[in-house]
């Protein structure tokens, strides 16, 4: 019966998608109505040939739904490769103008591609990573299989789907201009349905519980799920000028589209990229180091403060603008407090090793974990300091951002990411263990070096840039123009490259390496495979 | 939205509400030191590593 449901439902979206594909005002609607079309007829014929067919007896609940799970640790490794090509590209660009081909203009000039590299890294790499590792860890601490039966698989799916919908509408120039909320409005409409099921299928596992008390990673995890909807939602506020178009319009306007801007902005670093991975932390971080995390009551204490805090701090990314001082002052003052929960969560992620620090010489897994905690303590310590609005009016507008935003993006995302599916591999595909471990210290060391190049060379052109822009003669006319700050930045540039060139090189070692694993690595021993019982689905 | 509900939205934001999260952080910084939590943390701590390869069985 579900099944002539879904047809129905499937068939009218696929009639509609080529009525708007027919229809479309803009080109990158129009190649989203057929990617539309044709996902749900595929869909529509999947679905119809298993139709009448017997029904195979329902899946005890008697193992864990890890299918969705491996799914998403191929995804992860894939979009990590196609985000970091994208930003070594568009860094190789900025150094190199001539990159901008002429051939390629309006497609993959910087302005296109810079939007697809965020989106890839932050959305599709660290996203499907967080839904990959989330279902992982709530099913194992809640000692329950996940709720809602294939729903996880419509959350893996459903979640790419927007993933593509969004990197080809930038390639196509749909965007509404907000910074790592560029998707239109059918997009974000199709990321709340899927985001709202995400939802629904993580608080159903918690709620099914064996387990009496929900471990401190679902917490770190479902504050992410839910300030995340509630962020999309209000920063997406906006009115199509028609349905069969991409454009629309934003409900508000002036400084307050600013402030809820980033509210969105640095609550998407604060819960997607920070309380989701403390996520991860919580659970592969113990893991690894085999002993529990090293307070359970540190984490509870930072776990609320950093809700209660992160939520005010956005106004500091909109000192001396139209937004009111006391607003900036208290996006300012809540960013200094933030170093507080921060480093809580640092130390408990380090002092976790306490009395094993050993596994850092003998254990590279390990090693990526604690580098990545590092730069967690490092990258929230630079945080609140830019955020002081002295230091904030020598940093903002310079690449000392974007140096920042990739200490945390590479060092503390990147690399308990890279952990988390070194750790996940072998468990998943029955392995005794990685192929090569030394293949994970390439890794760890091209990575670790990349992020140094990468970090340090735009510490130094931000700062520059930013004094060059202040510096007034004995008239007090400005001495340097725009365009000598960009040639005075071209060896920084270049350095900047080579980071992402060591980057991305470990990032395709990694893949190799657990690719070779699924495929060469000595499986489990049949009699402990039976001791321990884990069959798929 | 009119002047006046965001007026009443703020002053309740500044008062009773700014009380009411401040409390509810404090009461959560007392539930987690209080006497007897210590062993409860230390069970919940090792979640993780109870059940790795399958559901608890009923």
């Amino acid at each position: 019966m579900i099944n002539y449901i879904k047809l129905i439902v499937l068939g009218v979206i696929a009639v509609f998608a080529l009525i708007a594909a027919n229809y479309a005002r803009d080109v990158a609607y129009m190649v989203h109505a057929i990617i539309i079309f044709l996902v749900a007829s595929g869909l529509f014929l999947w679905t119809l040939r298993r139709t009448d067919e017997p029904v195979p007896a329902a899946v005890a609940e008697k193992s864990y739904l890890d299918g969705v799970v491996r799914a998403g640790v191929i995804a992860t490794a894939f979009w990590g490769v196609v985000g970091f090509l994208a930003g070594t590209f568009i860094a190789t660009q900025l150094a190199f103008p001539a990159l901008n081909f002429d051939w390629a203009h309006g497609y993959m000039n910087f302005g296109r591609l810079r939007p697809l590299h965020t989106s890839a890294v932050i959305f599709a790499f660290g996203g499907n990573a967080l839904i990959a590792t989330s279902f992982y860890v709530v099913q194992r601490t809640s000692a329950a299989r996940l709720w809602g039966g294939n729903l996880a698989w419509f959350v893996f799916w459903g979640y790419n789907l927007f993933i593509v919908l969004a990197a080809t509408g930038y390639l196509l120039g749909s965007t509404q201009s907000k910074e790592y909320a560029e998707p239109e409005w059918y997009i974000d409409l199709w990321l709340t349905i899927v985001w709202l099921v995400y939802l629904a299928v993580f608080v159903g596992t918690i709620v099914k519980r064996k387990e009496p008390h929900i471990y401190v990673a679902n917490w770190f995890y479902l504050s992410f799920i839910i300030t995340v909807a509630m962020l999309h939602v209000f920063n997406n506020l906006s009115i199509p000028v028609s349905i069969w178009g991409s454009k629309s319009v934003q409900v508000f306007s002036g400084v307050q589209d600013a402030m809820t801007q980033w509210w969105y902005g640095h609550n998407a670093v604060g819960f997607f990229l920070t309380a989701g991975f403390l996520g991860m932390m919580y659970y592969f971080v113990p893991k690894q180091a085999e002993r529990p995390v090293f307070s359970y009551k540190l984490s509870i204490v930072h776990f609320w403060a950093l809700i209660f805090i992160y939520i005010w701090a956005g106004p500091h990314h909109l000192h001396y603008t139209a937004l009111p001082d006391w607003a900036s002052t208290l996006g300012m003052v809540f960013s200094v407090i933030l170093w507080m929960p921060s480093w809580g969560g640092m130390i408990n992620g380090l002092m976790t090793l306490s009395g094993a620090w050993d596994k850092l010489r003998t254990d590279p897994i390990m090693r990526m974990l604690v580098i990545s905690v590092g730069f967690y303590g490092m990258s929230t310590f630079e945080g609140p300091m830019m955020s002081i609005r002295a230091v904030n009016s020598l940093s903002h507008y310079t690449d000392w951002t974007i140096g920042h935003v990739h200490s945390g993006a590479l060092g503390w995302n990147g690399m308990i990411t890279f952990g988390a599916l070194y750790f996940l591999t072998p468990k998943l595909w029955n392995r005794e263990r990685l192929y090569s471990l030394s293949l994970v210290s390439w890794h760890f060391w091209l990575a670790t070096i990349g992020i140094v190049l990468y970090a340090a060379s735009m510490w130094v052109t931000g700062i520059m840039e930013g004094l060059m822009w202040r510096e007034v003669d004995a008239n007090g006319f400005l001495v340097n123009s725009f365009a000598d700050t960009v040639s005075a930045k071209f060896p920084m540039y270049v350095v900047r490259a080579l980071g992402g060139g060591l980057y991305i090189t470990g990032a395709l070692i990694m893949c190799y390496n657990l690719w070779m694993t699924v495929k060469r690595a000595p499986a489990v021993e049949a009699s402990a495979a039976a001791a321990h019982a884990t069959p798929a689905e | 939205m009119g002047h006046e509900t965001y007026n009443a939205l703020r002053h309740f934001a500044d008062s009773w509400g700014l009380l009411a999260m401040f409390v509810f952080f404090v009461g959560v910084i007392v539930w987690a030191f209080r006497p007897g939590s210590r062993k409860t943390h230390s069970d919940v701590a090792n979640i993780p590593f109870r059940h790795e390869d399958k559901p608890a069985q009923d």
